[in-house]
């Protein structure tokens, strides 16, 4: 049976040749977080990391990939949501439908790994991700926000809370913990 | 967890990350109904208070929302307006989704779950705040009784109640079961709006975290024991119908279970995954019999359209005066006309529902904007009483009114009828989402107007020809051949969507023509191209008589102060009355629809190669009141990302009678890269309450638009605006 490494375990699957990772990924391992939007990598609602890198999951036939590449899903960018860019999209309320949301995500933390401290002209090569509801202004921001916080980590600074980052950076009012 | 009595009543999903083969829904069950208490089916569950809320014994607070949520916020909205009176502890309040068939049962007790045309919050102010006022009293009666005190010596705080005198303290979740108990109270007063503390403040949404960890659950990623999948495809051509299925080769790959019809004009393949399902599909040989449609075009529609500009068979939507007169006698006639093409809603998420029928019940899944309907429609095509129909709402992935329609329902439950028990989860391709979309109305619009000899307006006359989205989807609500939603933005003076000038003379009219296309509410509706017309027009006038378009505006809105009072935000806070930065020209509209005044100030520079570069937009809403100004923010921003991505992109056209563009290649979006810097300026001048998910995209073409006019001289009257060339 072939096998996917994905978040950290490598996991048997049964597929056709061809079938795109991103079908495998929801139908037989049960990680729905990654979405289809269009099957011909134009929106990518189906983002994932493969060594680190986004690409997009629903053009690549999962039978091309080999047992020691890491795929990475928005399951496995933290174990409880926790990630800074997980964080810093809570603190700004980005999501609207939230459908295309685990794209960007990939996307965002995919670009931070490559660029820390990236520029506006560097989020706007990176993240070409489609969002009807329109959510590119906050994703900027968050963007922004995340790599503060990760600089921080990086010298040592204990990580805000996701009120304190709302707060400070839109103003935005966590008082319920959300419905999670 | 999973039980049968479970599942065949509320059936709640919570998402499950699952990590290992086979996706794991926990069914878990926050609500049940009166009824269901009484039989002894909750024990453990705690009574609701009233129909709007549920206090659990550790004070957690679950407030019901009718309205679906689609990214627009309603749910947080909504569950502060019933918080705002309930006087609970905002950090316990939880949501859920009360059922279309409970609603029916109940004798609709939560009214209306429709939610479209903005109308959330102002749709349902009213007695949502009332539930939560209602649950506030008879909790603090159940306090009251059994302290054996006055309830006017009771007070509450964060859904603290404490008996003044005593200082004695208890808590909603313990006096819940009492309060259930209770009469609901006669007359219900509602707090002052300076009281208010929920409504109004810039909250976090309650429905986040789960969108940032791949946990919340569309009706995509549903998937239920025995569950198979299904791919469709339905005529290309509308009104087409299915000639013949060759399935010989398709029935023997692997996982395919079934090929089978789908009423006259659609087939499906069912197998045990989706894309195995879709796969198959495309590998089926159907030959279509395309019917009465089959050479309609974009050109026919619009030669069509373009005689009922000067046709005599029009009605009227706004008179004053004659204006026909006055244009005939004028100095000076200035003409144009515009159109606005067919556009798809393009929701992230594809069209999809999962049923599971049998001959005693049918149950749907479904990202869903209107759930009654869902309902209707399930029960319809069932063939079963609505009480053996039950809807169970999902989180949508978009709606932007395509999910108002039902056409997808009732083909899902059509497929699941032909495999009785077993659950099938029908998803659409994004082709088959972009061929069977319900577009957005193509209209044109002849606008002429009379001047006197100093330039002044004598009289406006704007003839609309085109498509009537009632005519399409509720024909049965055209009265004397009349659809008033084509007038949005040009109504009369009212409450909605009221013109904001003031003319001598003026007649806005339509002819009705309808192409086959099958049309649809698109978000913004009506008012989209209404105000693209107008507001470019009123440019037009403001450029032939050498008058500045902001000025020229103001003189028209003397009349019409929440119109021009958001004008005058804008003006101000984007510093009109100094020159915009060298190379950056400006560009302006207002209008009014779902309850809210809007207007825009786009900022936008040319390259020499004609590249368009949007640089700044700051828009204004009036929205009366304002229950959460970060998310109207949110929807102002987005507004002008789903209506800048329209006028700039988005074209659906028809050829041999079916739609022309199949995917996001063809059909792009505003990105990120594009997007220009947002501020919003929110006006809540109160007494009111209007929409904000809809009206701010009907500016963001028209100031763009404008703003293009004053850097190139040129006037765009057809979009998108890909089909021009800006290069000097």
């Amino acid at each position: 049976m072939p096998k996917l490494n994905v978040n950290g375990k490598m996991l048997d699957y049964a597929a056709d040749d061809g079938t795109p990772l991103l079908w495998v990924l929801r139908e037989q391992l049960g990680l729905t977080g990654t979405k289809y939007g269009c099957g011909i990598a134009q929106c990518g609602a189906c983002t994932v990391h493969i060594d680190g890198v986004a690409v997009r999951s629903c053009v690549m036939p999962a039978s091309i990939m080999t047992e020691k590449q890491m795929i990475t899903t928005i399951e496995g960018v933290s174990a409880d949501g926790s990630h800074p860019v997980q964080r810093a999209w809570q603190a700004l309320d980005v999501p609207q439908c939230g459908f295309c949301q685990s794209g960007m995500i990939m996307a965002a933390t995919s670009l931070l790994k490559e660029k820390p401290n990236p520029t506006d002209k560097d989020i706007d090569e990176a993240m070409t991700n489609i969002c009807r509801c329109g959510t590119y202004n906050r994703v900027r921001t968050a963007i922004h926000t995340a790599a503060k916080e990760m600089a921080a980590a990086k010298s040592g600074a204990a990580p805000k809370k996701v009120a304190e980052l709302g707060k400070s950076v839109l103003n935005i009012e966590h008082v319920a913990g959300g419905q999670a | 967890m999973s039980s049968a009595t479970t599942t065949s009543r509320r059936t709640f999903l919570k998402g499950s990350a699952a990590t290992t083969a086979g996706l794991v829904i926990g069914f878990h069950v926050p609500f049940l109904s009166k009824q269901a208490i009484a039989q002894g089916l909750a024990t453990s569950i705690a009574p609701e208070v009233n129909a709007w809320v549920v206090v659990q014994p550790d004070d957690k607070i679950v407030i019901r929302v009718a309205r679906s949520e689609m990214g627009q916020g309603t749910l947080t909205g909504l569950a502060q307006m019933v918080s705002e009176e309930l006087e609970c502890d905002w950090a316990k309040v939880t949501t859920e989704y009360p059922t279309p068939g409970q609603n029916l049962a109940r004798q609709r007790v939560w009214g209306n779950f429709g939610t479209g045309g903005s109308q959330g919050i102002r749709g349902s102010q009213d007695y949502v705040r009332k539930g939560g006022a209602a649950a506030r009293m008879v909790l603090i009666q159940a306090a009251a009784d059994e302290w054996k005190v006055p309830v006017a010596e009771c007070a509450v705080s964060k859904g603290v109640i404490t008996h003044g005198p005593s200082k004695r303290t208890t808590t909603y979740g313990k006096v819940a079961n009492a309060a259930a108990k209770l009469a609901p109270p006669k007359d219900v007063p509602l707090k002052d709006p300076k009281d208010w503390k929920v409504i109004g403040k810039r909250l976090a949404r309650l429905d986040t975290v789960d969108k940032t960890t791949g946990k919340q659950i569309y009706g995509m990623d549903l998937k239920l024991p025995g569950m198979l999948n299904a791919a469709v495809k339905d005529s290309p051509v509308f009104g087409g119908k299915v000639k013949s299925v060759d399935d010989a080769g398709v029935l023997k790959r692997p996982g395919v279970v079934k090929v089978l019809r789908v009423g006259d004009s659609a087939v499906a393949v069912v197998a045990d995954t989706w894309w195995r399902a879709k796969t198959a599909l495309d590998a089926l040989k159907i030959e279509w019999d395309e019917g009465p449609n089959a050479k309609v075009s974009s050109a026919s529609f619009g030669e069509t359209l373009k005689a009922g500009l000067d046709a005599k068979d029009a009605v009227v939507g706004n008179s004053v005066g004659d204006a026909p007169a006055a244009i005939a006698s004028a100095a000076r006639k200035i003409e144009a006309v515009y159109s606005y093409p067919h556009q798809n809603h393009a929701c992230m998420e594809v069209m999809n529902a999962t049923v599971k029928w049998t001959p005693e019940k049918c149950e749907v899944w479904v990202p869903t904007q209107n759930g009654e309907a869902a309902h209707a429609a399930a029960t319809d095509a069932a063939g079963l009483p609505a009480a053996q129909c039950e809807v169970y709402k999902i989180h949508l992935g978009g709606g932007f009114g395509r999910r108002g329609a039902t056409d997808y329902v009732r083909q899902a439950v059509n497929i699941a009828k032909q495999m009785p028990g077993t659950p099938i989860k029908m998803i659409w391709s994004r082709e088959e989402d972009m061929a069977q979309g319900r577009f957005h109305p193509v209209t044109q619009c002849k606008l002429v107007a009379g001047l006197d000899d100093k330039g002044e307006i004598t009289g406006l006359h704007m003839r609309i020809s085109g498509q009537s989205i009632l005519a399409g989807v509720a024909p049965q609500n055209i009265r004397d051949g009349k659809d008033p939603v084509v007038f949005q933005g040009l109504n009369p003076p009212g409450p909605e969507a009221s013109i904001g000038y003031t003319f001598p003379t003026l007649l806005v009219d339509h002819a009705m023509r309808n192409p086959t296309t099958p049309v649809g509410f698109w978000r913004g509706v009506n008012l989209n191209q209404n105000t693209i017309y107008l507001e470019s027009f009123i440019d037009e006038i403001a450029a032939a008589t050498k008058q500045e378009p902001l000025a020229l505006r103001r003189k028209l809105m003397k009349n019409h102060p929440k119109h021009l009072a958001v004008l005058n935000a804008v003006a101000e806070k984007i510093g009109y009355d100094k020159p915009a930065p060298a190379g950056v020209f400006r560009g302006l509209a207002q209008t009014m629809g779902f309850g809210s005044y809007v207007a825009a100030c786009a900022e936008i520079s040319i390259s020499k190669e004609g590249a368009l570069k949007i640089h700044r937009i700051v828009a204004a809403t009036d929205c009366g009141n304002a229950v959460n100004p970060q998310q109207i923010e949110a929807q102002v921003e987005g507004s002008f990302v789903y209506g800048l991505s329209a006028a700039l992109y988005q074209e659906c056209t028809v050829k041999d009678g079916r739609i022309e563009q199949t995917n996001f290649a063809d059909y792009p979006t505003l990105k990120l890269a594009e997007m220009p810097k947002v501020e919003t300026v929110i006006v809540a001048s109160g007494g009111f309450w209007g929409g904000v998910g809809e009206p701010t995209i009907a500016v963001a073409a028209p100031a763009v638009l404008n703003a293009i006019f004053a850097a190139t001289g040129k006037r765009i009257r057809d979009l998108p605006l890909s089909k021009h060339s800006l290069k000097a």
